[in-house]
Formats: C-alpha cells, structure tokens, sequence
C-alpha cells in the first residue's frame, strides 16, 4: 500500500486534477486519471522537499469556511475603504510574533493573512521567528496581532500539530 | 448573443454574480490607481481582483450547468488564483521593502520599536 | 436580465483594463508598472470568461487557464527580478 500510494492525498489531488481538467466523469477519464494518479506520485514523491501530516480534517473544513467569510467581509471593508473619499487611512508595518514552525503551516498562514482583512504578509524574519505585515488602516496593532493569533494561528496548530 | 431561455431564478442568480463580480473587480482597479503609495496599492488587486474574478467564474459554471451539460472545469481557474494571488503579492511586497519605496508619511513604521519596547504604547 | 449584466460587466470590466494601463503608463516605479501588469491579466482573463458566456462556448475556457498560468509565471519571473537582479540562479 504505502510502496504504490507513497501520498494518498496527492494521488487524489490528482484525480480530481485530471478530472476536472477533462470535464468529464465518464468511465474511461476515471481509468486514465487513476493511472496518472498513481504514476505520477511514483515518479515524483522523492523530490517533494516539503512533507506534513494533516489532523483533525473536521477543523480543516472549519477553517476552510472561515477563511471565506474573512475574504468576504475583508473586500467589504477594502471597497468601503476605497470608496469613501474622506477617510484618512492609517498604513503600518507590524512585526507578528511566530509561534508555528515549519514550511508549510507558514505558507498557509502567510497566504491567509494577505487573503484576509487589510493585511498582506511582506517578508519573513531571518530567524524565522517573526513575520513582517503590511496592514492597510490600523487603530491598535497589539488587538490585530491577537485577533490573527486567535483566528488562524491556533486553529493552523492544532491542524498541523507543531 | 445567443438566447437560450433559462427559469427566471437562475438567471437571477447569474446575473447577481456578475454583477458582484464586476463591481469588485472595478473598485479594485479604482484602488490601484488611487492610493498614494506601493504598499497601500497593493491591496487593493489582490484582494479586490481575485474575488471578482472568482465571483465571474462561479456565475460561468452556473450558467454552463444549466445550459450544457455539468461544467465544474472553471473552478480550476478560481482556485488557481486564489493559490497564486498571496504568492505574487507576497513577491512584490518583499521587492518592495528591498527597494524601499517611498511611503506615505502617515504609515506608523512598527519594525524597530516591537523588538526593542514591545510595551510602547501605540 | 441576463444580457444586461453581461452589458454591465463588460463594461465595469472596460473601464477596470483602462485604470489599469493608466497605472501602467503613470507608475512611478517599476514595482508598480509589475503590479499593474498583474491586474491586466487577471482582468482580461475574467472578460475572456465573460465573452464566453455571451457566445455561449467554453472554447475560451483554455484560452482563460493559459493566461491565468503564464501570467502567474511572469509576475513571479519580473518581482524576482527586482529582488536579486537575477531570475535564474
């Protein structure tokens, strides 16, 4: 099992992919795409640099769902933003204090603080310890670090287990 | 155009994405040219422009649904972008800080002080 | 109905390309122009989208995820080039 599926979750990725791509789901797709999917890993999983486990994919669906509403309520604010002429916006560059480790718990985390209310993720710490935001308008940058703490930052620990 | 008769409520539900969509991506684009430096600028596409186009997308596969025959291949697209937008503009605010662009004078700059005094008050 | 949001989402996109070159010839840095590049594509992928609605085709579905790639591709390629000066290491 684990020699012909080293990771089930890009084999699956795969099929999807390839499904998708094809825009069918008729039963010959479904054959090419398993072949592909169980190919391709086999050719490619040595030079995957990057491993992890996922937990909990309850909680995964949960963030999911979150983060698409913090992407919806943070356009929401940008066009109130850009579209109300007399208010004086407030930009500030934030060092956040990391508590996750590891490649892939930062990138997600990185990626959903530039998807998210006002904020774009601009460069990492050289230690890796802390990661350096861009915030649009800001009234007290100690509440928005806790607020990104609270919101993603636990939830992406307990996901990740790191 | 080629009409094709749709029931009413789906055309609605058409309509209402573009609509979202198109308004969104126009106060991104609005913003791009409107905010006064690089690193204000740059919020505004990413966030504005990606979730137009999603918006786009999602009516497209809507209306391929109901018209043709079961369509999803437009989600590729959607998730592509919403992948690859914190990429590029995490890129480019890096660029930016590097090359230090000028920024507008009101932007509190809160680099050196959280590592000396983490207590100041703002 | 459905015609006039087509009608208004070309338009909105139009007007959206035209702010969009307006940054590209003004921006005084080339960070900007980068930027301003960036939305060109994402927008005209989205009128690609759009137009293909009004012909009701999908021929324009693979047009749209080339664009949507390559221009990904080439934004990474022109900030890595203000980064280091260098695209190929």
């Amino acid at each position: 099992m684990t020699k012909l599926l080293p990771s089930p979750l890009l084999s699956l990725f795969l099929l999807g992919f390839w499904l998708l791509l094809q825009n069918s789901v008729s039963v010959g797709q479904i054959i090419l795409g398993s072949f592909l999917a169980v190919g391709i890993p086999l050719f490619t999983h040595r030079g995957l640099d990057y491993r992890t486990t996922l937990h909990r994919p309850k909680l995964i669906m949960e963030y999911l769902l979150l983060v698409l509403i913090d992407i919806i309520q943070s356009n929401i604010d940008i066009a109130a933003i850009i579209l109300l002429p007399s208010r004086r916006i407030r930009p500030a560059l934030i060092e956040y204090p990391l508590e996750i480790k590891g490649e892939i718990p930062l990138a997600v985390l990185a990626s959903t603080i530039t998807l998210t209310p006002g904020t774009v993720s601009a460069e990492l710490g050289r230690d890796g310890n802390s990661l350096l935001i861009h915030a649009l308008n800001v009234d007290d940058h100690e509440q928005m670090i806790n607020d990104i703490k609270r919101r993603y930052e636990s939830r992406l620990k307990e996901i990740f287990k790191c | 155009m080629t009409m094709i008769e749709l029931p009413v409520w789906i055309e609605w539900c058409i309509a209402f994405m573009l609509i979202i969509g198109a308004t969104f991506a126009l106060i991104g684009s609005v913003g791009l040219a409107r905010f006064p430096d690089f690193l204000t600028r740059l919020h505004a596409p990413t966030k504005s422009t990606t979730m137009g186009v999603g918006s786009v997308l999602i009516s497209s596969i809507i209306y391929f649904s109901v018209v043709d025959t079961f369509s999803f291949h437009e989600l590729l697209i959607t998730i592509f972008l919403f992948l690859t937008a914190p990429i590029s503009a995490h890129l480019l605010a890096k660029a930016a800080l590097h090359l230090d662009l000028k920024r507008v004078e009101q932007t509190q700059d809160l680099r050196a002080q959280s590592a000396a005094d983490p207590d100041k008050p703002k | 109905m459905l015609i006039y949001a087509l009608q208004y989402a070309f338009f909105a996109f139009s007007i959206a390309l035209l702010l969009n070159l307006w940054r590209l010839y003004e921006g005084p840095d080339l960070a900007d122009r980068i930027l301003a590049l960036d939305t060109i594509y994402i927008n005209s992928l989205a009128l690609l989208i759009i137009l293909g609605i009004w012909h009701g085709t999908q021929l324009y579905f693979e047009a749209a995820l080339l664009i949507a790639m390559f221009g990904f591709i080439g934004t990474v390629a022109a900030a890595k080039f203000l980064l280091r000066g260098d695209i190929i290491e």
